[in-house]
């Protein structure tokens, strides 16, 4: 059952034990669609979840390679082919006085990537989303842990998901709009 | 009993006991969302504020006249600008040592002081950055400094460590800027959900730019956190190797030496929890924050200031030995010169500050005294810059023909050059801490005690090898 205009149901915790079992009973029940809110990161609770492993760590390591080549390419295109200078005979491609900023750049390309790369697949900055429509949301960076099942999710049923979350012991159960 | 209140190793905890999520949320967003900015604000602001105004006047006169206004001539043609500018640089230093290497190393009392320490970095890095340009006599053609299609088709020099330097600092500024950024966007999500102004939320919104503390989104960003702390870390060492290749790849005496490297990073870590301290001792008196910097911060931060004040004490001995072990005249004759020339008395205050001031640190009593370390780490910034002062003009002003050696005297406008970065620097530094949260807190929820086993550390627990749990 898909209810419109609601975008799913909002648990709230107080302690982050009661938040990590809730999302591990919901899963063994058969939900999908969810995430949960937490003040901090929460050990083991993206495992709960369910989620997969980020591919975070191979876009930093494609932007190290990248700045790595882009490095060592310019200053030997540079050296070799666009500028030669014969400075008494000594080799053009002079690699190891390249190595200071080659290092620097693949240093430079893969934070950069790191940080676009998290926020990219993060889908940030997002100005607006529905969870911020529940009234005590903002205490999501403070000191309150938040599990919504979304209505995305095909076993979808406010009364069960309501029973479900009572029966984890959540403070306070909220319908989030779209 | 959680680990957080465990007091490790001796001394006292990392923070005190009775905090809970809401009380450190609650206390350290409050030092920015307050109504009224403290009086002792206002007058350090206007104080650090009018000092930059003498940096600026200095800058422009400087713009006008050209470097003759500065003291630099031949044969010392890099006088106060490489001082300061290696003297900035090297403060940078101890936060990227906090925020990354600590990090990676799983020191929980890094929490509380990553977030100024890195703040430091970024205006310390600012205030380096500023020296070279002016330095270079026409600085509105720095961007000749990078490779960028010229009708000239032109190239810079790969081979120069000048270029090598370039291409270290402005990536360690702008890696610095990401990881202080990122290291903020949870805070700033907070501040933004309890900012009652209007102003303030919009301000804190955008830069929080819709976080909403996603399990998913935290799992990505500790990732992404503990990878910029992994590049953070050899950055971190190779941006000070590269600036001691400025003068060891010169042939000049005092210069040309394989120690620099390790010894100036040792130097620049040095310096640097020097400035760490001189800025958290004041800070954690007027803001009431002894619970979160506690004297066990002081303590270890202490122990590093002399464990480094030990390697550069040890790079001293090494160099006066290795210029008499090399039998080089020229090396022999620069360190005499060092010793007892016309720069002696500075020679000797760089030894009194930088060797002999930090060994009160071996006792307790001084390490957990506020005011003697902070009497110790003014000590030990001084001699940091007169390090700098010896490397730069003992070693120009006689090199090797007696005929062409001369003094170096700074100018007026060299010193206000120098006051106005401290002065652009501290006015900086009082902006951060009363529009941004000074201490990570979301990073401080996870040391409380309430947090238990749970709370993940920036570095998760089963991804280091050997750790139970």
């Amino acid at each position: 059952m898909h209810l419109p205009h609601v975008y799913g149901l909002l648990a709230e915790f107080e302690r982050p034990e009661e938040l990590v079992e809730a999302a591990r009973r919901a899963r063994e029940a058969g939900y999908r669609r969810m995430d949960a809110y937490t003040p901090f990161p929460i050990h083991g609770l993206s495992d709960a979840l369910g989620f997969g492993r980020t591919k975070l760590p191979l876009v930093v390591l494609a932007g190290g390679l990248i700045g790595c080549a882009t490095a060592l390419g310019m200053q030997w295109f540079s050296s070799t082919i666009h500028y030669p200078i014969n400075v008494g005979g000594r080799p053009l491609a002079s690699w190891p006085s390249f190595i200071p900023i080659t290092f620097e750049l693949t240093v430079l390309f893969a934070a950069v990537f790191a940080v676009l790369g998290m926020l990219g697949m993060n889908g940030l900055p997002m100005p607006y989303h529905p969870v911020f429509n529940a009234p005590r949301f903002a205490f999501a960076s403070r000191d309150r842990f938040f599990l919504c099942i979304e209505a995305k999710d095909p076993l979808f049923n406010e009364r069960s998901i309501r029973a479900f979350f009572e029966s984890v012991g959540a403070r306070e159960v909220v319908a989030v709009e779209e | 009993m959680s680990r957080a209140v465990q007091p490790g190793r001796g001394g006292p905890p990392v923070i005190e006991p009775g905090h809970t999520y809401a009380t450190v949320t609650d206390k350290i967003s409050s030092i920015v969302l307050a109504r009224r900015t403290p009086l002792f604000w206002v007058l350090g602001f206007f104080a650090s504020f009018t000092l930059t105004m003498v940096l600026l006047g200095a800058i422009s006169y400087l713009l006008a006249r050209g470097i003759g206004i500065w003291g630099v001539n031949q044969p010392v043609g890099w006088g106060f600008a490489i001082i300061n500018f290696v003297w900035w640089i090297g403060i940078g230093h101890a936060g990227t040592l906090i925020s990354a290497i600590l990090l990676l190393l799983r020191q929980e009392w890094r929490t509380s002081i990553n977030r100024f320490a890195e703040a430091m970095t970024l205006f310390a890095v600012a205030c380096a950055g500023l020296f070279p340009l002016l330095h270079m006599g026409r600085p509105w053609l720095a961007y000749w400094l990078l490779p960028y299609p010229n009708t000239m088709a032109l190239w810079p020099q790969w081979r120069s460590p000048l270029v090598w330097d370039v291409f270290a600092v402005s990536t360690y500024a702008s890696v610095s800027l990401l990881f202080w950024f990122v290291g903020m966007i949870p805070d700033l999500a907070t501040l933004r959900d309890r900012a009652r102004r209007k102003g303030f939320q919009i301000f804190y919104g955008m830069l929080a730019m819709g976080w909403r503390g996603s399990a998913l989104h935290w799992y990505r960003y500790e990732t992404a956190y503990l990878l910029l702390a992994g590049l953070a870390t050899p950055l971190v060492i190779s941006v000070h190797t590269v600036v001691s290749f400025d003068f060891t790849i010169g042939i000049i005496p005092g210069w040309h030496s394989t120690i620099f490297p390790p010894y100036f990073v040792a130097g620049a870590i040095y310096a640097g929890f020097a400035m760490v301290l001189l800025l958290a001792i004041p800070l954690r008196a007027v803001y009431g924050l002894q619970d979160f910097i506690t004297m066990r911060h002081l303590e270890n931060m202490a122990k590093i200031l002399l464990a480094t004040g030990l390697i550069v004490g040890y790079g001293y001995v090494i160099e006066a030995f290795m210029s008499w072990y090399s039998a080089n005249p020229y090396e022999g004759y620069m360190i005499g010169n060092r010793m007892r020339g016309p720069y002696a008395p500075v020679y000797w205050s760089l030894m009194l500050c930088n060797i002999v001031a930090p060994q009160f640190l071996w006792f307790k009593r001084v390490r957990t005294s506020p005011p003697v370390l902070f009497g110790i780490a003014v000590v030990v910034s001084i001699g940091m810059w007169l390090e700098r002062f010896v490397i730069v003009v003992t070693s120009l002003h006689r090199d090797f023909l007696p005929s062409s050696w001369g003094m170096y005297f700074p100018t007026i406008w060299d010193w206000a050059t120098f006051v106005g970065t401290i002065g652009l620097f501290l006015a900086l530094m009082f902006l951060f801490i009363r529009f941004l949260p000074m201490i990570s807190i979301f990073e401080m929820r996870t040391l409380v005690p309430e947090a238990g086993p749970l709370a993940m550390q920036p570095i998760p627990e089963h991804s280091v090898a050997g750790e139970e749990g």
